[in-house]
């Protein structure tokens, strides 16, 4: 068949297109539009959330994914120096706790850091923002740990030449000179760990808590369960987009304006491109 | 004869199997400036980087002030405070602005007060012509410029001896001069100084001495007048053609 490969390419976008309009107006042809609206779309229910929904669950989802992600920040940068540190013995302890981690399941180890804590400390009657800050920084810290260290080693050598011909200990070099430089490197993928975080905080829901201590996947699951409606399953979604959209915005703002001067930064992100896949 | 501000030993520094420097012995009078040249590879940096333990050296000693560098109970930070080195590709930290760059190594390691360190900052920055720049960051200033940030960052340690390593090389033409005249006038307040550099007119006016290196050894030293203009050995004569524009190989 003689055809010029631009024709050919433009037929196969023509095909493409139609497939697509065909299976979308297939399934709105064929879904009861009615029922879902019912479902969805009670405005009663809907209603009734506000204002706890905000109050209570949204604040609950930004307080545990921040306590997770301070936590999982302070021991990530731990584990990354590990890593990169001189004596072997840090190098293969660092590396096992990583391979553990990110191996695993993250309800997995939130079940078993939530309950796992009380049951080798007991009596401490550990705070339960505390066990959730462990569990969640825990499960973070893993990710996190591999992306501060490529961030680390993306700093130019010549930074730590310079600190240490000015007479900083390598300790002081690190955290006066590489770190910042390094954090600055990172804060896209570190923005991308933080929403996939702000998602895996709906698991505590699974250590159990009263109903102040709510986030929003638990909320809406209560209130699914009162209302009989779907209705606040979509709000708590909306919920999660306010809070992940904007930070996806920021994280490729943040992309954009460090990705053209820094090429090496590329390292960094795809570490974390590949972190991102295998946790889909 | 009082103890030379830099004593190098029976230097050896070896990569691998590569034998980078072959038993290096090198002084520095104090206020002497030694201008070091030779051919690519021939372990130029390498020499100047085992001055401040930035490599360390197989073998031989380093002494700076008497003191015994290679030494293993040496503090080599301690040491470090008192030798400045100024970097080919300039190193300014990328995240702090001019001023800070300079008083963040005298605030954290010599433990000067901000106000201090600010005013340290300050005179060497107007040393260096660039008072006005305190607020920039390394990134909007020119390569002249920030090599001469850097200087006044090395110099703000009050350090006893300054090495140099290629300083210019990664300045466009224009920018060297600005540079070159910094060195100028702290060589002529009398700092003691080792400048590796491809610069012979500057090696020629500045320089008490000339070492030229090749292969890992040093081949000829002497004033500037006899290597550069009057070399005895081979070597340095066919660098020394290849170097220099055509002008000064007729003298
Ligand atoms: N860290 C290192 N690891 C392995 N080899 C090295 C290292 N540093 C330097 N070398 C090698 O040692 C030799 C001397 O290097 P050095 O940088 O001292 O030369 P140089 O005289 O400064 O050259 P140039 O004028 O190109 O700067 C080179 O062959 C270089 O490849
Ligand atoms: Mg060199």
């Amino acid at each position: 068949m003689a055809m010029s490969k631009r024709k050919r390419t433009r037929v196969i976008r023509v095909v493409q297109y139609a497939v697509l309009v065909v299976v979308v107006a297939g399934f709105a042809a064929t879904a009861d539009w009615g029922r879902l609206a019912d479902a969805f779309f009670d405005l009663d229910v809907a209603s009734g959330m506000f204002p706890d929904v905000i109050t209570v669950a949204l604040v609950n989802t930004l307080i545990y994914t921040g306590l997770g992600f301070g936590f999982g920040l302070v021991v990530g940068l731990v584990l990354a120096l590990m890593r990169l540190s001189g004596v072997p013995a840090y190098r293969w302890l660092a590396g096992i706790y990583i391979e553990f981690f990110r191996g695993l399941p993250a309800l997995l180890v939130i079940l078993a850091i939530g309950s796992g804590i009380p049951l080798a400390f007991p009596g401490t009657n550990l705070d339960r923002y505390v066990s959730i800050m462990i569990a969640l920084g825990i499960v973070a810290s893993a990710y996190m740990a591999e992306t501060i260290r490529a961030g680390i080693q993306a700093v130019p050598k010549g930074q730590v030449e310079a600190a240490r011909s000015l007479g900083m200990s390598s300790g002081r070099a690190m955290l006066w000179i590489v770190v910042p430089q390094a954090f600055k490197i990172i804060l896209p993928p570190l923005t991308n760990e933080l929403i996939l975080l702000t998602k895996d905080s709906s698991l505590v829901l699974f250590l159990g808590s009263s109903q102040l201590q709510y986030e929003l996947t638990q909320f809406g699951r209560t209130e699914l369960n009162q209302s009989r409606s779907l209705t606040p399953v979509l709000v708590a979604g909306m919920c999660y987009l306010i809070i992940t959209i904007p930070l996806s915005y920021l994280s490729r703002y943040l992309e954009r304006r460090t990705g053209g001067t820094r090429i090496r930064s590329a390292e960094a992100t795809e570490i974390v491109d590949t972190e991102l896949e295998a946790t889909k | 004869m009082s103890e030379p501000a830099i004593r190098i030993t029976g230097l050896r520094k070896c990569f691998g199997d590569l034998d980078v420097l072959c038993g290096i012995d090198v002084s520095v009078a104090a206020g002497e400036v030694v201008c070091v040249i030779g051919p690519s590879g021939s372990g130029k940096s390498t020499l100047l980087r085992c001055v401040n333990m930035l490599e360390e050296p197989d073998q031989g000693s380093v002494f700076v002030n008497g003191v015994d560098l290679t030494h293993e109970d040496v503090d080599i930070d301690a040491a470090r405070r008192r030798i400045g080195m100024v970097f080919q590709s300039f190193n300014l930290f990328a995240h702090l602005t001019v001023l800070n760059n300079l008083t963040i190594a005298q605030r954290k390691v010599l433990g000067r007060g901000k106000e201090e360190a600010n005013k340290v900052a300050l005179e060497n920055l107007a040393r260096v012509g660039l008072a006005e720049k305190a607020n920039a960051m390394p990134a909007q200033l020119s390569g002249g410029q920030q090599q001469r940030v850097a200087i006044a960052r090395a110099l703000s340690m009050d350090p006893e001896v300054m090495l140099f390593d290629e300083p210019t090389s990664a300045l466009d033409p224009e920018l060297v001069g600005d540079v070159l005249e910094v060195m100028r006038l702290l060589a002529e307040e009398g700092m003691t100084m080792l400048v590796v550099t491809h610069e012979m007119q500057f090696a020629r006016e500045v320089a008490d001495r000339v070492l030229f290196m090749d292969g890992g050894v040093v081949v000829e030293q002497g004033p500037p007048a006899q290597v550069i203009g009057a070399p005895r050995h081979e070597r340095t004569r066919t660098f020394l053609a290849r170097v220099l524009d055509p002008i000064h190989r007729v003298e």
